[in-house]
């Protein structure tokens, strides 16, 4: 068996025990994080806006997409245009915007913290051509550290940080928004 | 000459492509630089996750032990494969159990590494890269030049030319914007038909038993989340021990590799979705055997970033195929002639030991202390040239004996002045092929010192 070989290998050839260090808590003093979060969300190319400027949900929504849209949500307080528990993940190839809650935030990178459990299916936030994560403000921590405190790997079968819309700048270098998932990534801070 | 040297020669002589191969490059390192400079706490995470590495390196059985325990537990069935070729019969096998036949990837350089690609389609199954630079190369036919751009040697023109014959878009078209979204469609098509995917990893966690998969664009999830099967293909040194270690990591990668504050899409794959099936391949392939290797051990806590081979001045200049290997670049010149050292043994040489590499490296590898000393094993097992050989000889013997040294240096200091050029600058004289040799001074220090030094 090369299971039995490999382990056996490694045994004969590993190095000598050391310790596994300590990971400090990094406190640094600066803007809170919020602030941070809004502005390194924007240089990777997001769109951050506060639910408090809109009316509701629905409206904020309909103002940051002021066209027919199919919407895909779990979010009870929008429309969704299929049910995402009855529908296959192929069927969500034709939805034009997923709205899908998310958290915790990371203000040094602008991610944004999805379960399988937030997006029911876990293609969801790919396949739609543009993704809205509804973020607590409150939920925003500095950096991921502090995320992983937060969070547990393992709590769902899937799990993903986004930091903002797919990209690509494999030719020639050129920064391409909207490569293979959604062409823009809104989060809206509540 | 050897190899990398003979390639990198035909890569220099296109001057214009070389020095925007080089500025291509340099401007990734800068924006490393920049993101690696706006963390204060930088160079203790590099020291952070060097000594995580030693630690997991240290356990590495009892770690993988713990992995397969916990993703076992979590419904993946785990293999494990010595080498390549048992990788591929495994993959291959669980291809067919599924009835797989439309296969799509996401970046992974131990299928690279293990010729996954050609061994499938052997078998008449259809496999797509589904990176955008991948894709790019699968469809020129050639292999990646960079672990993390893969298509960093090709000008939008070629990409351009590439898709119109292949992707039918407009001749002549050349906005990357343009073949960007006309590969956007053609790669949404084969996803939603794709009946397996295959992806690398970036990390597992020995805690929780699952895989992190890192990307900009996506691909990985598209494939991973619409087919019903997943198949995640990692070697034995992908493992961290615990999920609060992705803290230290994610942080570097991204930074090192581009300059990106994190890559947009940090997937952790703990559970097959809702009627699917995940496998999890572990791969050794000469790891281990690397393990055992004291003075090269260190090479196996790399990360994939690239980031050597942007600040990499020999790189730059040469291109990565010019390396022939899987990882090109510095790290690619430490791990590769750990494979196959005789095959491999001119890389260790493709470096000027400025030890950029070291310094730019998030896990802190000693690279080009690595590459000095594979330069003496080669040296020691007879693999080097015969030119390099001799003249190593002969300046041996001539270095280690003061009388000689003297005698030589009179001569060459006169020689060097007084021969026709064609006799100095012969066919031996491999150092001045491109380069000019100093004027030679008319006494030697040792002459200068006896006649200037003060009198006692």
């Amino acid at each position: 068996m090369s299971k039995e070989k490999i382990l056996s290998g490694i045994k004969a050839a590993k190095p000598a025990d050391k310790p596994l260090p300590e990971i400090p808590a990094f406190v640094v003093e600066g803007p809170p994080a919020s602030e941070i979060f809004g502005s390194i969300a924007a240089q990777s190319g997001s769109r951050v806006v506060r639910a408090s400027d809109f009316e509701d949900l629905a409206t904020a929504v309909h103002t940051l997409f002021p066209y027919d849209i199919t919407i895909a949500t779990p979010l009870p307080s929008l429309k969704s245009a299929v049910n995402l528990q009855e529908v296959e993940p192929a069927d969500l190839k034709t939805i034009d915007v997923a709205v899908l809650p998310g958290q915790p935030g990371v203000a040094e990178n602008g991610a944004v913290w999805v379960t399988e459990q937030d997006c029911v299916h876990r293609v969801l936030p790919f396949i739609a051509q543009h993704l809205v994560l509804v973020l607590p403000e409150a939920r925003i921590v500095r950096n991921m550290h502090e995320a992983y405190q937060q969070i547990k790997i393992d709590e769902t079968g899937f799990g993903v940080f986004i930091a903002g819309p797919s990209k690509t700048a494999d030719i020639e270098q050129s920064l391409v928004i909207g490569a293979q998932g959604a062409r823009s990534l809104t989060i809206i801070l509540t | 000459m050897n190899e990398h040297a003979t390639k990198a020669a035909a890569f220099i002589k296109d001057e214009a492509r070389t020095d925007w191969h080089d500025e291509s490059l340099w401007f990734v390192r800068s924006k490393r630089d920049k993101a690696a400079h706006s963390i204060p706490e930088w160079e203790q995470l590099r020291e952070l996750a060097s000594q995580i590495k030693d630690h997991t390196l240290a356990h590495l059985d009892e770690y993988l032990e713990a992995f397969e325990a916990k993703a076992q537990e979590n419904g993946v069935t785990v293999h494990w494969a010595a080498d390549a070729g048992e990788h591929n019969r495994i993959v291959y096998r669980i291809l067919s159990e599924h009835k797989a036949h439309r296969i799509v990837k996401s970046k992974s350089m131990l299928t690279e590494e293990c010729g996954l690609n050609e061994y499938l389609e052997e078998k008449d199954l259809e496999v797509i890269d589904t990176d955008l630079g991948e894709r790019i190369i699968q469809l020129r036919e050639e292999p990646p030049s960079h672990i993390v751009m893969p298509a960093i040697h090709l000008k939008k023109e070629e990409v351009g030319e590439l898709f119109h014959q292949k992707l039918q878009t407009e001749k002549g078209a050349t906005d990357p914007k343009y073949l960007t979204e006309a590969a956007r469609q053609h790669l949404r098509h084969s996803f939603l038909k794709a009946d397996a995917a295959i992806t690398g990893v970036n990390f597992a966690i020995a805690e929780t038993g699952g895989v992190v998969v890192c990307t900009n664009e996506g691909n990985a999830d598209m494939g991973t989340h619409l087919a019903p099967l997943q198949i995640h293909c990692m070697g034995i040194e992908k493992i961290l021990p615990k999920a609060e270690h992705l803290g230290v990591f994610t942080r570097l990668l991204a930074r090192s590799a581009t300059g990106q504050p994190s890559t947009i899409f940090t997937s952790h794959h703990h559970k097959a979705k809702k009627g699917g099936a995940m496998h999890i391949v572990i791969v050794d392939n000469g790891r281990t055997t690397q393990l055992g290797r004291p003075d090269f051990r260190n090479s196996l806590k790399c990360i994939r970033c690239g980031a050597c081979m942007n600040t990499c001045p020999i790189y730059r200049r040469s291109g990565g195929h010019s390396y022939d290997s899987t990882v090109p670049g510095p790290i690619g010149s430490i791990l590769t002639p750990g494979i196959d050292l005789k095959k491999y043994s001119g890389l260790p040489f493709a470096s000027t030991l400025c030890g950029s590499c070291s310094d730019v490296c998030p896990v802190k590898i000693d690279i080009h202390e690595q590459l000095y000393k594979w330069r003496q094993i080669i040296a020691e097992e007879g693999h080097l040239p015969a030119v390099k050989k001799q003249s190593m000889a002969i300046a041996g013997s001539v270095l280690s004996r003061p009388g000689w040294y003297k005698a030589a240096g009179k001569s060459a200091r006169w020689l060097t002045r007084w021969l026709p050029r064609p006799l100095v600058y012969n066919p031996l004289n491999t150092w001045g092929r491109d380069r000019e040799l100093p004027e030679s001074p008319k006494q030697s220090f040792q002459e200068w010192y006896h006649k200037n030094r003060p009198a006692s």
